[in-house]
C-alpha cells in the first residue's frame, strides 16, 4: 500500500475532493479567524499550565485541527448535537465555550462547566448543543447516530455530528454505528480529523486501508475526503452533509485531512516524527492558511494583528481568572452519582 | 385479582409505559417482527410500530450507544439484551458511559434507560448463556440494578425502572418466565419502589436474603426445612441490589440473630459478601452465629443437568448450608 501523503491539505489523488471553492464571505471569516487564533491561544496557554505542573491526567490538544471545528461550528445550527473525542478542546470553544469556564474545568477549578469532575477529556456544554467530549476511543460515536435516532423518532429536523480521529476507524463499534446509520439513514455526520497518527502510531503502520473515506462506502454511505485544514472547505462539506441529513438522506462520512502540529498529549515525546516534518506541515496548517486567505482578500495585516491583540488579551484574562478560581466544594466529590 | 407469567408482566408494564411516555422505546435482537427470543416484546411492534420497537443487527456495542446518546438527550430506551452474558460485549457502553455520564459531567447529562434481559442456570444452555450479572453490576456506581422474583414484583419495578432519571440493570430469570402470581387488574396502575426489600416469609431462626430465582428456592426450602427440621427461616426478598436496603435486612437480623445471603453470581466477591460485610459492619452484636453466604462456586455453568444441578446454589444447597448455620 501507499503511505498516504504526508503533506497537510493535500488529499491522495484518488480522493473525491470538494472543491476549493471560496464560499464565504470575507466578513463572515474575519470572526472565524477570531476563533480560531483564540482556541490556538487558549491550547498553547493549557500547554504552558501543564508544563508548569498545573494540570493533571492526559490532556489532548488539537493545534493544528482547527479548520474541522470552527468550519463545523460556521456550517451547523445552535441547537444540533455535537459529540467529539478527547482531543475536543477546539470544537467547544468553536461552539461558543467560555474561554473562562473551559480553563477552569481543565484544572479542576469549581467553575468549570462540570464543576471541574470531567476535566480536559470531558468538555461539554449541552446548552450548545456539546453533548460530551469522551475519553474512550470511538465510544462517542454510538452517542451521536442515538442522537440522530432520538430526533427521527420524535420527528425533529436537529441533526448530530461527531468528530472522531483516524484511529477510531479500528474500533469495532464504529462500524456497527456506520452500518445502522446508513440503513436507517440516520440524520448525522461522521467527520474523522485524519492527523495521520493514531496516538504515537503512524496510521500507515497499523491500517489495511490507506484512505480512511473509502471504510464507510461498504456500508453504502456518502463519503467524502477533504482538506480538513482549509476552513471553507470544511465548511462547505459539512453545510452540504447538513442538508443531505435534514432532507433524510441519511449520514455522511467526511474525512478530513489535518495534521497535529503539538504532541498527541501533553508531555508526549514526540519520537516517531522529526522536526523537519512538523516544519514542513507550518505551511498547510488552518491558521496560516486563514490569515493568507484574508490577506489575498484585501484584509490589511494591521486588522488581523489588532483581532490577535485582543484574543490575547482575553486568553491571558481568561489564565489569570482560572487560576484564582476556586477549588470545588469538597461536598461535589459525593454528588452527582445518581440523578436525584 | 387475576393471574400472569413473568413474561406478561414485563410485557404488560412496557406496553403501558409506552402507551403513557412518547419518550420510552424499544431497541435490541429480534424484539420486533419476532416478539424477542423469550416472546417478551410479543405484540409491541404491532402496537407501536417500528419507530418505536427498533429490530438491530448483531451489534450490542452500536446500539447500546445508540441507546445511551438517545437517552443523553432525553428519550427513554429500554434495551433488550438476549442473554444478559453479552454486557461483556458492550460493558464500555454501559460502565464507562451510561453510568458514569452523570458525575464526570458535573450533572449536567443523565441517561434515563433500562438495560433489560435474562440471566441464570438451569435450562442448560452452558458457559457463555446463562451466568448471573448482578455481583458484577453492584461494583459500579451509577447504575442501579434490580432483580424481581414475582410477576406483580416485576410489572411494579420495571415501570419503576422506565421512570427513572439513571441507568437501570433489570435483571429476568429465565426460570421465572412462565411462573404465575397474582396481579391486579390490567387497569389498574401500581409501581413497586427500587431500593426497597420485601420480606416474603416471617420466620424467627434465620434470615435468608436472596432474589430472583433463588427467592421461589429459598421460600421452597423454607417449607421443607419446616417440615422435616422445625426449622423456620424468615425470607427478604432484595428486589434490588442497587440500592441495597440493608435496613429490612438488618431489622429482620435483630428478630432471627442469624444471616444468610443467597444469590446465583459468584460468591467470591459477590453481593452476598457484600451483604455480610455489612452486617458485621453495621450491626455486629445482632449476629448470634457467623453470618453467611451461598453463590455459585468458581466454575462456570456446564451444560450437563447433573453437574449445573451441583453447582447452583439451589434448594438443596440452600438447605444444606441453612443445616451447618443452625446445627
Amino acid at each position: 500500500m501507499t503511505e498516504p501523503s504526508l503533506k497537510a491539505g493535500v488529499p491522495s489523488a484518488q480522493a473525491a475532493v470538494a472543491e476549493p471553492t471560496a464560499v464565504l464571505a470575507t466578513e463572515q471569516l474575519i470572526p472565524m479567524y477570531r476563533m480560531m487564533f483564540l482556541i490556538r491561544r487558549v491550547e498553547e496557554s493549557l500547554l504552558e499550565l501543564a508544563e508548569s505542573g498545573k494540570i493533571g491526567g492526559a490532556m489532548h490538544t488539537a493545534i493544528g485541527h482547527e479548520g474541522a471545528a470552527v468550519g463545523m461550528a460556521a456550517a451547523l445550527r445552535k441547537d444540533d448535537y455535537l459529540t467529539c473525542t478527547y482531543r475536543g478542546h477546539h470544537h467547544s470553544l468553536a461552539r461558543g465555550m467560555d474561554p473562562k469556564r473551559a480553563i477552569c474545568e481543565v484544572l479542576g477549578k469549581a467553575p468549570g462547566f462540570a464543576k471541574g469532575k470531567g476535566g480536559s477529556m470531558h468538555f461539554l456544554d449541552p446548552s450548545l448543543g456539546l453533548m460530551g467530549a469522551n475519553g474512550i476511543v470511538g465510544a462517542q460515536v454510538p452517542h451521536a447516530a442515538g442522537m440522530a435516532l432520538a430526533s427521527k423518532i420524535r420527528g425533529e429536523d436537529r441533526i448530530a455530528i461527531t468528530f472522531f480521529g483516524d484511529g477510531a476507524l479500528y474500533q469495532g463499534l464504529m462500524h456497527e454505528t456506520f452500518n445502522m446509520a446508513q440503513k436507517w439513514k440516520l440524520p448525522v455526520i461522521f467527520y474523522c480529523e485524519n492527523n495521520r497518527y493514531s496516538e504515537m502510531t503512524p496510521i500507515a503502520r497499523t491500517s489495511s486501508v490507506s484512505d480512511i473515506y473509502q471504510f464507510v462506502r461498504a456500508y453504502g454511505m456518502e463519503s467524502i475526503q477533504i482538506d480538513g485544514n482549509d476552513v471553507e472547505v470544511v465548511y462547505d462539506a459539512i453545510s452540504k452533509a447538513a442538508a443531505r441529513a435534514r432532507a433524510g438522506e441519511g449520514p455522511t462520512f467526511i474525512e478530513g485531512i489535518t495534521y497535529r502540529l503539538a504532541g498527541h498529549m501533553a508531555g508526549d515525546l514526540e519520537t516517531y516524527r522529526t522536526a523537519e516534518e512538523i516544519e514542513m506541515q507550518r505551511a498547510y496548517e488552518p491558521l496560516t492558511q486563514l490569515h493568507q486567505k484574508l490577506l489575498d482578500r484585501g484584509v490589511s495585516e494591521e486588522e488581523l494583528n489588532k483581532i490577535r491583540a485582543e484574543v490575547e488579551e482575553e486568553v491571558q484574562e481568561a489564565v489569570e481568572f482560572a487560576l484564582a478560581a476556586p477549588w470545588p466544594d469538597i461536598a461535589e466529590a459525593y454528588t452527582d452519582v445518581y440523578k436525584v | 385479582m387475576r393471574k400472569t407469567t413473568f413474561i406478561q408482566a414485563i410485557n404488560e408494564a412496557m406496553r403501558d409505559e409506552m402507551r403513557r411516555d412518547e419518550r420510552v422505546f424499544l431497541i435490541g435482537e429480534d424484539i420486533g417482527h419476532y416478539g424477542g427470543l423469550f416472546r417478551v416484546t410479543r405484540n409491541l411492534m404491532e402496537e407501536f410500530g417500528e419507530r418505536r420497537v427498533i429490530d438491530t443487527p448483531i451489534s450490542e456495542q452500536g446500539f447500546m450507544g445508540m441507546a445511551v446518546g438517545a437517552a443523553m438527550v432525553g428519550l427513554r430506551p429500554i434495551v433488550e439484551l438476549m442473554y444478559m452474558d453479552f454486557f461483556l460485549v458492550c460493558a464500555d457502553q454501559i460502565f464507562n458511559q451510561a453510568a458514569r455520564m452523570h458525575y464526570m459531567t458535573g450533572g449536567l447529562l443523565h441517561v434515563p434507560m433500562v438495560i433489560r434481559g435474562q440471566q441464570g442456570g438451569g435450562k442448560r444452555y452452558g458457559s457463555q448463556h446463562s451466568a448471573s450479572v448482578e455481583s458484577v453490576f453492584a461494583q459500579f456506581p451509577g447504575i442501579k440494578v434490580v432483580a424481581p422474583a414475582t410477576p406483580y414484583d416485576a410489572k411494579g419495578l420495571l415501570i419503576s425502572a422506565i421512570r427513572d432519571d439513571n441507568p437501570v440493570l433489570f435483571l429476568e430469570h429465565k426460570m421465572l418466565y412462565f411462573t404465575r402470581g397474582d396481579m391486579p387488574d390490567a387497569e389498574e396502575e401500581y409501581t413497586v419502589p427500587i431500593g426497597k426489600a420485601d420480606i416474603k416469609r416471617e420466620g424467627k431462626d434465620l434470615t435468608l436474603a436472596t432474589f430472583s430465582y433463588n427467592l421461589l428456592q429459598a421460600l421452597e426450602a423454607a417449607e421443607e426445612l419446616k417440615a422435616e427440621h422445625g426449622i423456620d427461616i424468615e425470607v427478604v426478598d432484595l428486589r434490588s441490589i442497587t440500592p441495597l436496603d440493608m435496613e429490612t435486612v438488618l431489622t429482620s437480623v435483630a428478630k432471627t440473630g442469624r444471616l444468610l445471603a443467597v444469590h446465583e453470581s459468584q460468591a467470591n466477591a459477590g453481593i452476598g459478601a457484600e451483604i455480610v460485610a455489612r452486617a458485621y459492619e453495621e450491626a455486629p452484636y445482632l449476629l448470634k452465629a457467623p453470618a453467611r453466604r451461598l453463590g455459585m462456586v468458581p466454575a462456570s455453568i456446564p451444560v450437563s443437568k447433573p453437574l449445573e444441578e451441583e453447582l447452583l446454589p439451589w434448594k438443596k444447597n440452600i438447605k444444606a448450608a441453612v443445616l451447618e448455620m443452625l446445627r
